[in-house]
This record gives structure tokens, sequence and C-alpha cells, in this order.
């Protein structure tokens, strides 16, 4: 199965019933009692909320945290992005997936994969954080 | 503003009776905001925003404004544009409205009430909160800005025109507001009625305030002072109201929830001249089915429906054309089907060979609420089974997308479509048009 089960954003909750019985003509279910609410992936990861986003990520960059290309983030913007954090941040113009390293003043943006060297952010580059990488999600390929 | 009439306590009744507060969140330059959120390459670069079918500017970004007049032709401002360095956008409603939402939510988390105004513009109830209320204003201003990256203005005052014009404050003074103007205390309010010409009041218009200027009234202040009985004989109840808001007066509340429209309408120019009649006809199944999910959408029936074609009306060598009819339907009814029907029928009897239309309408007229009409007894209603199926389509295209499920008059993707060579993409609501950020 692939795991692009997020729907369309916006186009209604897509859930995963906990308890799936057809209705019967003799007993009642003796389930029926105890059915629960129903799993929303949605729900746990806040895509409708008003702020969350999702993007897609393009290059293997930050491999070693278990994002690939391809993979779906879902990022979180009304939270202030805290040193360690994977953050989406926007470097000379340009967006970028990077885990944020901010301590004495020094502000690094960090990959996860040894090919890709630390990108020091110095006087003159321009940098805003985006938001927040809260999730990732992957397509196995199925 | 209604309270929830359970609560009634002592407490409510402290807060009714202190005075009104009201306050405007406006959106800046909203549109051009909306594509500069996923283009932080554009943060510094001036942008404006095209009508359907690329025609005229209809938004600009702060830093494009000296350069574009709103309204201007995009084919005649093209080398301006380029000269100065402005990106130009078609107009993408499907991002514009998510984040809308998103704004809208952001407000009403933070505000007792609010009455969503228009796309960009939000009004709210503070009526009663204690504590600093610009400092609130910079909270809600914040918060949206974090949450969205959208800047908003907020204006505070004790009517609802006051609060547009303390809004209209803020973004005018802008660097020394922060974005926040609180006009409750009367020395402010004054002085920015003072400062601000009559024509820039809410709800007064060009026209109206040329009869002001001749009756002396020039500033926001002249209009708080003017008589109101006297405007009231000499244009209408409306300005006397305007008036008596600048003076602090509340005269205006929160509107609830808008009544149904009494009236629906779907009319789009077509991307190219047309001038053949079957895609006309698509054209106008296209834009009635969206006419027909609208009435649907506000619970309504509808006994008539208008059909209206026309050519281009400027260019003399060319025929100029225009015709439309009217339709009885059978019953009042909210079926596509019989709808797209009745339209695509009677536009054959319109369209007329040699002309080359421009552009379809179609009004929806006569709505009523089921139940509403009380036809006799033996007048036909509309089938329970067309309302069944209306359902499940209308829960097919919510969940999947709009024309999922649709008439197979209305095509997918038509060469008389809208023309939007510069459309952005539907980052937040399309799968395969996702933002995206790079891992390198």
């Amino acid at each position: 199965m692939s795991w692009i089960y997020l729907g369309i954003p916006y186009a209604g909750t897509v859930s995963v019933p906990l308890y799936l019985f057809r209705i019967p003509a003799g007993f009642p279910s003796p389930a029926a009692d105890h059915v629960e609410r129903q799993i929303s992936l949605d729900e746990l990861f806040q895509i409708r909320a008003p702020h969350v986003y999702l993007a897609q990520v393009e290059g293997d960059s930050m491999r070693g945290a278990g994002i690939h290309s391809g993979d779906i983030l879902i990022i979180d913007r009304g939270r202030e992005a805290q040193h360690g954090e994977i953050v989406v941040a926007a470097l000379n113009g340009e967006p970028l997936c990077k885990r944020l390293y901010r301590k004495h003043g020094v502000v690094i943006l960090q990959s996860e994969n040894s090919a890709y060297p630390p990108r020091h952010v110095l006087e003159g580059d321009e940098l805003a954080i985006w938001g927040v990488v809260r999730h990732s999600v992957r397509d196995h390929g199925l | 503003m209604s309270w929830p009439s359970g609560a009634l306590s002592a407490t409510a009744c402290a807060i009714m009776a202190s005075e009104p507060v009201y306050a405007l969140i406006d959106c800046n330059s909203f549109y051009a905001s909306c594509e500069r959120v996923f283009r932080p390459d554009l943060a510094k670069t001036p942008i404006v925003v095209l009508s359907n079918n690329d025609g005229c500017v209809i938004a600009r970004s702060y830093d494009a404004k000296p350069y574009v007049k709103m309204g201007a032709p995009w084919f005649q401002i093209k080398n301006t544009l380029r000269r100065h360095g402005i990106v130009a956008f078609s107009s993408n409603y499907v991002l514009y409205g998510d984040l809308s939402q998103r704004v809208m939510t952001l407000i009403e988390s933070m505000v007792p009430a609010c009455e969503v105004y228009s796309i960009d513009e939000c009004f709210a109830d503070l009526t009663g909160l204690s504590g600093d209320l610009t400092q609130l204003g910079r909270e809600i201003r914040s918060r949206i800005m974090r949450c969205t990256g959208i800047p908003v203005g907020v204006g505070i005052a004790r009517t609802k025109t006051l609060a547009k014009l303390a809004n209209h404050t803020a973004k005018r003074l802008q660097v020394h507001t922060g974005g926040v103007v609180d006009l409750c205390e009367n020395y402010k309010r004054d002085w920015v009625l003072r400062n601000t010409a009559a024509g820039e009041v809410w709800g007064i218009g060009r026209r109206l305030n040329a009869h002001l200027e001749q009756m002396g009234i020039k500033t926001a202040s002249d209009l708080a002072l003017a008589d109101p009985a006297t405007l009231r004989a000499r244009f209408s109840v409306l300005v006397e109201k305007t008036a008596r808001e600048l003076r602090g007066i509340a005269c205006l509340n929160l509107e609830d929830a808008q009544p149904p429209k009494q009236e629906i309408c779907s009319s789009r120019m077509f991307g190219t001249r047309l001038s053949e009649l079957e895609p006309i006809r698509q054209a106008v199944a296209t834009y009635t089915s969206r006419a027909a999910e609208k009435l649907r959408a506000q619970g309504s029936l509808c006994k008539r429906i208008r059909v209206s074609i026309r050519t281009g009306m400027f260019n003399p060598n060319e025929i100029q054309h225009a015709q439309g009819a009217l339709v009885e339907l059978p019953y009042p009814t909210n079926d596509t089907l019989l709808l797209t029907r009745a339209a695509t029928e009677v536009v054959g009897h319109l369209f007329r060979p040699g002309c080359r239309y421009s552009k379809a309408e179609i009004l929806l007229l006569d709505l009523r609420q089921p139940g509403e009409y009380s036809g006799d007894l033996f007048a036909q209603e509309q089938p329970v089974a067309s309302q069944n199926l209306m359902a499940v389509l209308d829960s097919i295209n919510e969940r999947y997308g709009r024309g999922t499920v649709r008439s197979a008059r209305v095509p997918v993707a038509p060469d008389w479509g809208m023309k939007r060579e510069f459309l952005s993409q539907s980052y937040t609501t399309k799968l395969d048009q996702l933002w995206k950020v790079a891992c390198r």
C-alpha cells in the first residue's frame, strides 16, 4: 500500500475504520456498543490546521534524518524554530530543508549526509525560517 | 452581535453594558501577498495579479504601486513591467481562497466574535475585552504573519466605520503604527477624522463625495459634524448612519450568516472568441453546473434560468450581438442535469452564425428555500430521485475535487477555457502541485 493516504487537502477527512462490521440481519453486533471514533491521519498530522502546510522534498541531503527525495513534509509554521530542529528555510530566496544549528550567535544549516557540508549563514546571506518539519511521509512504491 | 443565550450571567450583563469596540483586520495587498508565500525568492520583487483571462491588473504589491495603475490592461503595461522587473501572475483563486480560510480561522480563534466581510477582511467584536487592545491587535498581526506569511493591518474603534478608518490609517502610517491603530480615545479619533478626506470613508463613493464637497463637507470630520437629518433628507439613511458612526455611535452590528442570495450568477469571458455553437454549449453547460453548485450550497431551488451570450462590444469591424432568454422550469429545482438541458437548449436559439462570441452568462432566478413555495395541491415538485442524485454528486465532488462527476456536456480542459498564462501552482490544494523544497 502506498502511503499517500493524506487525501486531497480540504477535500474531507480520509479515515480508517477500526471496526468494520456488516449490518447483520439476525443478532446485533456485540461490538456495536464498543465502536470508537475512526482513526484519522488528518487529525494525527493536523493537516487541516491553519498553520500546517505540505511540501515535497527534492534531493537527498537529509537522508540521515530519514527524509528522502520525493517525501512529503508536514510543516508547522505556528512554532518558533529551536536549535536542533529540522526546518524549512529560505536561504537567499531558495527553500531548503535542513537541520537548524543556532547557538552563540552562530547559525548553520546542517545536512544529514556527509556528501553535503554544513552551510554557515553569514553576513550578507538572507535567511528566513519558513516553518518547522513535524513529520515526513514516504511512498514505498508499491 | 449575539452572545450565547445561556450566558446571561452577571458578567455577561456587565459586558453588554460596556461600550462597543470593533476591530477590522485587513490583509495587505492580499493576492500579491499570497503569491509570495511559496515564493520566498520574490520577497522583494514587486508583483501584480491579473484579472480572469489575464485582462488587467486587479492587485499590486506595495512596491509595484508606484509603477502600475489599478485596472491597467495587461497588453498596455507589459513593457513597463519588464522595465521595472515586476512579476505578473494570473489570478489563482484556489490559492487565495485557501490562505484566506487560514487567516479567518486564526482570527476566529483569537476574538470573541467575528464577521468575515470579504476574502481579505474580517470585522471582530472586541466589546468587553479587558486589557490592552493595541497589544491584542499586535498579537493577531504577528500570529497571522507567522502562521500564513500574510501581513495584515488592524484598526480598532467604537464603530465599524471608525474601525475601517483606523485600519486605513494603520496602513497609511505603517511605519509609525506598526500596522495597528486604536481610535477608541476621542482625541485620536478626532485627529484622524480631521486628517482624512470624506471620500476615504467607508461607503462614501466618488459621486456622493462630489455632492458632499458642494455642501462644504471635505474631511471625515466635516461629515461627522454634519446635520444627520439633512444627510438623510438629501442622500439616504445609510449616509446618516455613516456620519453617526464617525461620531462614535454604533449603528452597524456584526452581521450573522449572510441570508441566502436572491439570484445566482455564473459568467465568464471565454479564453478565445467562439463562432460555433458546440463550444458555446459546453461553456454554458460548465457555467450552469457551477451556478447549480452554488444554488445547492445555499440550500435553495430556482424556478427560472436566464441564459445570455454576447460578442465583444468594442471592435467596430465585427458584428456586435447580445441576446438573452428566460426559461421557466417545470418545477423549482436544483438539478444540474435539468438546468443544463434547459440552458444548452435555449442557447441554440440565441446563437447567430457569423458572430464571434466572447462571453456567456447564467443567472438563476426566482430562488426559494424548499417548502417555501406553496404550489397548488397538484403542482409538480422536484422528484426525490434527482435530489438524491445531486446529493451524491456533491459529496463525490467535495471529496475528490470539483468536476470529478459532471454532466457529459462539460469538458475537462476546454480550448475556450480561461487564459491563465502566469498561473502559480495550487500549492495547498493539489498533491501533484505541492511546493518543492530542496535538500541539497
